[in-house]
């Protein structure tokens, strides 16, 4: 394994600057590594849907020359990055993981990727995720799982699987992601990575192809809190495409980073939520969990227990208002303007096309949650279903409201396992919901997370993820804490986390 | 909260525009009925007096100038399309056999 590929985003943006290395150098090492490692549906990593080494290596020559002219556009100008496949590329496939669109290359940039692009990050390519987004396991695909780093017989977490492994296995210093109940962070939970959302809001989804409106939302994945904080500044920010996106300057990450890394967290309130425990939890997560409690309390928190009363009607909440808002959004696949069109025999009606499309480029996961939001949205039980959940969604912000008056950040593991085995829940979609319990409330309630590793379970030797949480546009102090833990835990461990990582071979 | 029948999932997938065989129908409605169960849960937590959530944020609507500006051109537009003709996307029939 090349050296350079092990290093940070911020260490390679030093390397750059100094001239010590090339873009084109470093985007080379990280191509030679995915086709080393990332293999295909079958075997390997699977991170990537699809690899555009002439585009990234291309672009890496640009930042080369203009590193050369004293032009460089941005820190991060030159290091590499993989764009979870839900992003729209212009000139590059954007399947969302669906058969309904294989194939399709989408005429316009995400804000998101425009942003990237314009800063001068050359782009590797796609990475795989749970069909639309839908799912805790990247199993959901349409193109064949995505393998944990860690264990290629387990699940990378989901949907951003993609992503996160990518990173895990590096194959990318960075990652862009998307998160509607947790899909940026129990990926980063379950391979030993960071992953951020961004308070509601704080990144622009203009581009991004929606699971559900209200809930998604673009973040960084990355291997460390200080490349997250890097990754969300150049990211976020108001966009004019995006009607939900908040007008109010972003920043103060990477400051918050730095600050958080030199360990004093005294005068810090956090709050342990007290419902996010219990039957279910691995003990090897809560032991990891607990642990890193202790640790915040010795560089100098105050550390109390809350209640969120309401959080244990969260994941049911989201398993009514996602399936509604995706019952609607997905009804643009009509097979009509673009993506895969199925044509019955004989003359068939428009009607007929688009049901026999739907059925043929929809998977099961995807049928299933369009069944339930039209079902929830339908007269007769709308009431009951989509408009109490509306209800609940409202006690769930008040919960998070109530708290936020008495700490800073709240804490609890980002996810109540740690990768299980591939095939275990795919046909037991309520055992998969619950994979994302303890992340699916902040995206409720639209307030920001983040995911850092809190270390390996003793019962299988696989990462933990310590999640805290934090009030709308308070994102500085997810850093600030995130750093904490990691500088800490990092110089106990004697290493990064990743370094204890099993080598990975080449595909079969 | 009532199961589902069958029939009724099968009309869920008429209205959502998915043409379920009967090996999905059986697949998928027992599936169904599992995960409704679950979300039912929540009926009753909320009060008559709480009000709806649609959005986290607090949502304005959202103006620009009336101005011309750049947009996809008419082949951008339609180069995902399954069909074209004279510019336009080519659909199939639109009305069904009795109008």
């Amino acid at each position: 394994m090349s050296e350079i590929i092990t290093k940070t985003a911020a260490e390679l943006a030093d390397l750059l600057a100094a001239g010590e290395t090339t873009s084109v150098e470093v985007t080379q090492a990280h191509l030679d590594r995915i086709a080393a490692v990332d293999g295909d549906a079958a075997s390997g990593v699977h991170a990537f849907l699809h690899v555009d080494a002439e585009g990234a290596l291309a672009q890496a020559a640009e930042s080369d020359a203009r590193r050369a002219a004293g032009e460089a556009r941005h820190l991060l100008d030159g290091v590499p990055i993989a764009v979870k496949d839900v992003l729209a590329t212009q000139g590059l496939p954007t399947t969302c993981g669906s058969k309904i669109l294989e194939g399709w290359v989408p005429p316009y940039d995400a804000t998101v990727v425009g942003k990237i692009k314009a800063a001068g990050l050359p782009i590797l390519g796609k990475t795989n995720m749970d069909e639309f987004a839908m799912g805790s396991s990247t199993e959901h695909s349409a193109y064949g799982p995505t393998r944990n780093p860690w264990d290629q017989t387990r699940i990378p977490g989901g949907s951003g699987g993609g992503s996160a492994a990518a990173v895990a296995a590096f194959e990318a210093p960075l990652a862009l992601g998307t998160d509607t109940g947790g899909s940026i962070r129990q990926p980063g939970a379950v391979t030993g990575t960071v992953g951020v959302k961004p308070t509601y809001g704080g990144v622009s989804r203009y581009g991004l192809v929606a699971l559900a409106n209200s809930l998604d939302q673009v973040g960084p994945v990355t291997r460390t809190v200080l490349d997250s904080a890097l990754l969300h500044e150049l990211i976020g920010g108001h966009d004019p495409l995006d009607s939900t996106s908040v007008d109010t300057p972003v920043g103060g990450f990477v400051e918050a980073a730095r600050k958080g890394a030199a360990g004093d967290l005294s005068g810090l309130r956090v709050g342990v939520i007290k419902e996010l425990a219990g039957d279910g939890w691995q003990p090897g997560v809560m032991q990891r969990f607990a642990e890193t409690v202790d640790l915040l309390k010795e560089l100098g928190a105050e550390v109390t227990e809350v209640s969120c009363p309401t959080f244990v009607h969260a994941m049911a909440t989201y398993y009514l208002i996602l399936p509604a808002e995706c019952s609607s959004n997905l009804a643009k696949f009509d097979a009509m303007r673009y993506g895969l069109r199925v044509v019955p025999e004989g003359d068939p009606s428009a009607e007929a096309v688009m049901k026999a499309t739907r059925d043929a480029g929809f998977g099961d996961e995807v049928k299933r949650r369009i069944m339930i939001g039209t079902y929830a949205l339908s007269s007769g039980y709308y009431d009951a279903y989509y408009g109490q959940a509306q209800k609940v969604r409202t006690l769930i912000s008040r919960d998070f409201a109530a708290a936020f008056e008495d700490v800073d950040v709240l804490v609890s593991p980002t996810s109540p396992t740690t990768a299980f085995p591939l095939g275990d829940k795919l046909d037991d979609p309520l055992a998969m919901y619950l994979q994302d319990l303890a992340t699916i409330p902040a995206n409720l309630a639209g307030v920001p997370g983040i995911s850092v590793p809190a270390g390996l379970a003793d019962e299988d030797g696989l990462p933990v993820g310590f999640q805290v949480l934090a009030p709308a546009l308070a994102d500085d102090r997810l850093y600030r804490v995130g750093a904490a833990v990691e500088a800490a835990l990092t110089s106990r461990w004697g290493g990064p986390i990743l370094a204890k990582a099993p080598t990975l071979e080449g595909p079969r | 909260m009532s199961q589902l029948t069958r029939d009724e999932v099968a009309h869920l997938a008429d209205l959502a525009r998915i043409d379920l065989d009967d090996a999905e129908l059986d697949h998928l409605a027992p599936q169904l009925n599992v995960i409704l169960e679950a979300v039912a849960s929540i009926s009753g937590v909320a009060g008559d007096d709480v009000p709806p959530t649609s959005h986290p944020i607090p949502l304005t609507n959202v103006f620009r100038e009336d101005v011309v500006r750049p947009s996809l051109s008419a082949e951008q537009a339609l180069s995902g399309a399954p069909e074209v003709e004279e510019q336009r996307f080519r659909v199939p029939r639109i009305l069904g056999d009795e109008q």
